[in-house]
């Protein structure tokens, strides 16, 4: 690690004004930051500890949920009104990394966690777009098994690797952020970029901007959604593909849904095309397929993760049928 | 400033960089706690923090000023061990040790979980209390590896000190 000041900031405002200083960054729980540290991917000289500030979860005028990027995962994931409401959201953050990871982990920080390209992390030997612009990019031709296979570029096909901002991205969530110029807020969905020729900025936050609130908008049907996981064991592993969805059914036909894929792109990917050929459509395996397929139309699968389009429809479709039939744990 | 560990308390590192878990191995010569991967991928660094558990190799000792830290040093009451090192010895919950104190300190931190009801990836209904069934402590227990393949006796450990607790 190179080295670094560290200070705890004690409300909001004092947080952005340290935060603005140059070469700064934000600490959460550190579950990521401190390994990128370690392995000299991030060298901040000033650390501003975050962790303490906006830790409640309060219900909105409209129905929703303001979320504190302060609020640790378990406290998200075990939260009643998530549990209830937004299943969808608990069994996104209670799929990924260990318990003792979601109880340092902070909303924010998991927003903001980079991807788990091992190319990326290898500071010392692979050529990487994100870590080092402009130096090539070592998992296009290597192993790219956990890729992108939608929306990648030339420059990088790294994926996003949250599974929270999955469930996120299906909800049309809301980000607050604040920094030098004030307090606004950005759709979730427009959050994360894609890759382009700038994939060493992962979001559209300016530096120095500070998140400091996740806005979850009412959805009543969301009591009919579930999040599935597919990884390479039954625990403790990145996606490789993950479905976040609900469903509202008006007998057997599709009246609205709600559909994210993760372990496909650079961003948690929304499948507008899946949900727009499904939505007033019938139920049925046959129409969850071709959305899919749709979906997948573009997909651009590398050497190793041609797998991908696939595994991705057969979990959205099983995840549709269980949510047609009400019965998606 | 200064951290609690197991009920003493003490001097942060001067560096900020020194790790939660190099801190307490190095600094403070509680070398219980051990490091596996030292990138949050095995779980042998596991403590308790106010009673909940985190990954010490993945904490900057200073995030915790003012922090009740408790080790595997801290269990036992004198010469009684926690009831949970008991039963690692009873049920042959290891072999080599190496996992042990991160395997104890995990599955006190999880009975606490379940205690307040927080669900798992395997709780079927979300909206009720999970029970302490094998599959759900082997889930909820997943983020802590066993080189030696002793998982049997260490689920076998848990659900004697947490299962049987909880019904008597
Ligand atoms: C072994 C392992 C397995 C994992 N498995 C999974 C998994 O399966 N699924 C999954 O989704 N995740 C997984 N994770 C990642 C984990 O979810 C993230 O590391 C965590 O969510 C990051 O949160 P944090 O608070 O610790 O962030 P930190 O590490 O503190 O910060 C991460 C980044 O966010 C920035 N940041 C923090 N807070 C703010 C803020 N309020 N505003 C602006 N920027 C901010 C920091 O500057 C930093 O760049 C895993 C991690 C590990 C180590
Ligand atoms: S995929 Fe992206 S993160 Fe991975 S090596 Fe290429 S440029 Fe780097
Ligand atoms: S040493 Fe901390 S998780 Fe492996
Ligand atoms: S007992 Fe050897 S690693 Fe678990």
């Amino acid at each position: 690690m190179t080295p670094f000041t560290y200070s705890r900031a004690g409300e909001t405002a004092e947080a952005v004004r340290m935060g603005g200083a140059a070469a700064s960054a934000y600490l959460g729980g550190g579950t990521n930051l401190v390994d990128l540290m370690r392995e000299t991917v991030a060298r901040p000289e000033r650390l501003v500890d975050v962790s303490g500030l906006s830790t409640s979860i309060t219900d909105t005028d409209a129905g929703g949920l303001l979320i504190g990027a302060g609020v640790r995962n378990t406290t998200l994931a075990e939260h009643r009104a998530v549990r209830e409401r937004f299943p969808l959201l608990s069994r996104a953050i209670l799929a990924g990394a260990s318990a003792q990871i979601r109880n340092m982990a902070t909303v924010g920080g998991n927003l903001m966690q980079r991807t788990r390209c091992t190319y990326f992390y290898d500071a010392d030997g692979s050529r990487c777009n994100k870590r080092v612009p402009g130096s090539g990019c070592d998992a296009r031709d290597g192993f790219n098994r956990i890729h992108a296979v939608l929306g990648a570029s030339d420059a990088c096909v790294a994926t996003h690797p949250s599974d929270m901002c999955v469930a996120l991205a299906a909800l049309d969530a809301v980000v607050h952020v604040e920094g030098s110029a004030g307090v606004r807020t950005l759709p979730l969905r427009e959050f994360h970029r894609l890759p382009g020729d700038r994939p060493d900025v992962d979001t559209v936050l300016a530096p120095g901007d500070l998140i400091v609130a996740v806005e979850v908008p009412p959805l009543g049907f969301a009591t009919n959604s579930t999040y599935r996981k597919v990884r390479d064991r039954a625990s403790y592993a990145f996606a490789l593909v993950s479905v976040a969805a609900a469903l509202d059914m008006d007998g057997d036909r599709v009246r609205d849904v709600r559909i994210a894929l993760g372990g496909v792109a650079h961003k948690p990917w929304r499948a507008a095309r899946a949900e727009d050929a499904l939505r007033g459509g019938p139920a049925t395996e046959q129409a969850f397929r071709a959305a899919a397929l749709m979906e997948f139309a573009d997909a651009q699968p590398l050497r190793d993760n041609a797998f991908k389009p696939e595994l991705a429809t057969r979990t959205l479709v099983s995840v549709l049928g269980a949510l047609a039939k009400g019965d998606a744990a | 400033m200064s951290l609690i560990v197991n009920g003493t308390s003490v001097a942060p590192p001067d560096d900020p960089r020194v790790s939660l878990l190099d801190h307490l191995r190095e600094g403070l010569h509680l070398t219980g706690t051990k490091k596996g991967c030292n990138q949050g991928a095995c779980g042998a660094c596991t403590v308790l923090v106010d009673g909940e558990r985190i990954l010490s190799c993945l904490a900057l000792a200073v995030q915790y000023d003012g922090r009740h830290i408790t080790t595997v040093e801290g269990l036992a009451q004198d010469d009684a061990l926690h009831p949970l090192q008991a039963a690692f010895i009873e049920h042959d919950g290891f072999q080599c040790g190496y996992c042990t104190p991160g395997q104890i300190c995990s599955a006190i931190g999880m009975a606490a979980e379940v205690e307040r009801g927080v669900p798992s990836h395997v709780t079927a209904d979300l909206r009720a209390d999970a029970a302490l069934t094998r599959e759900e402590i082997q889930e909820r227990m997943s983020g802590n590896l066993c080189r030696c393949g002793a998982h049997n006796g260490i689920v076998a450990a848990i659900q004697a000190t947490f299962v049987v607790e909880a019904q008597a």
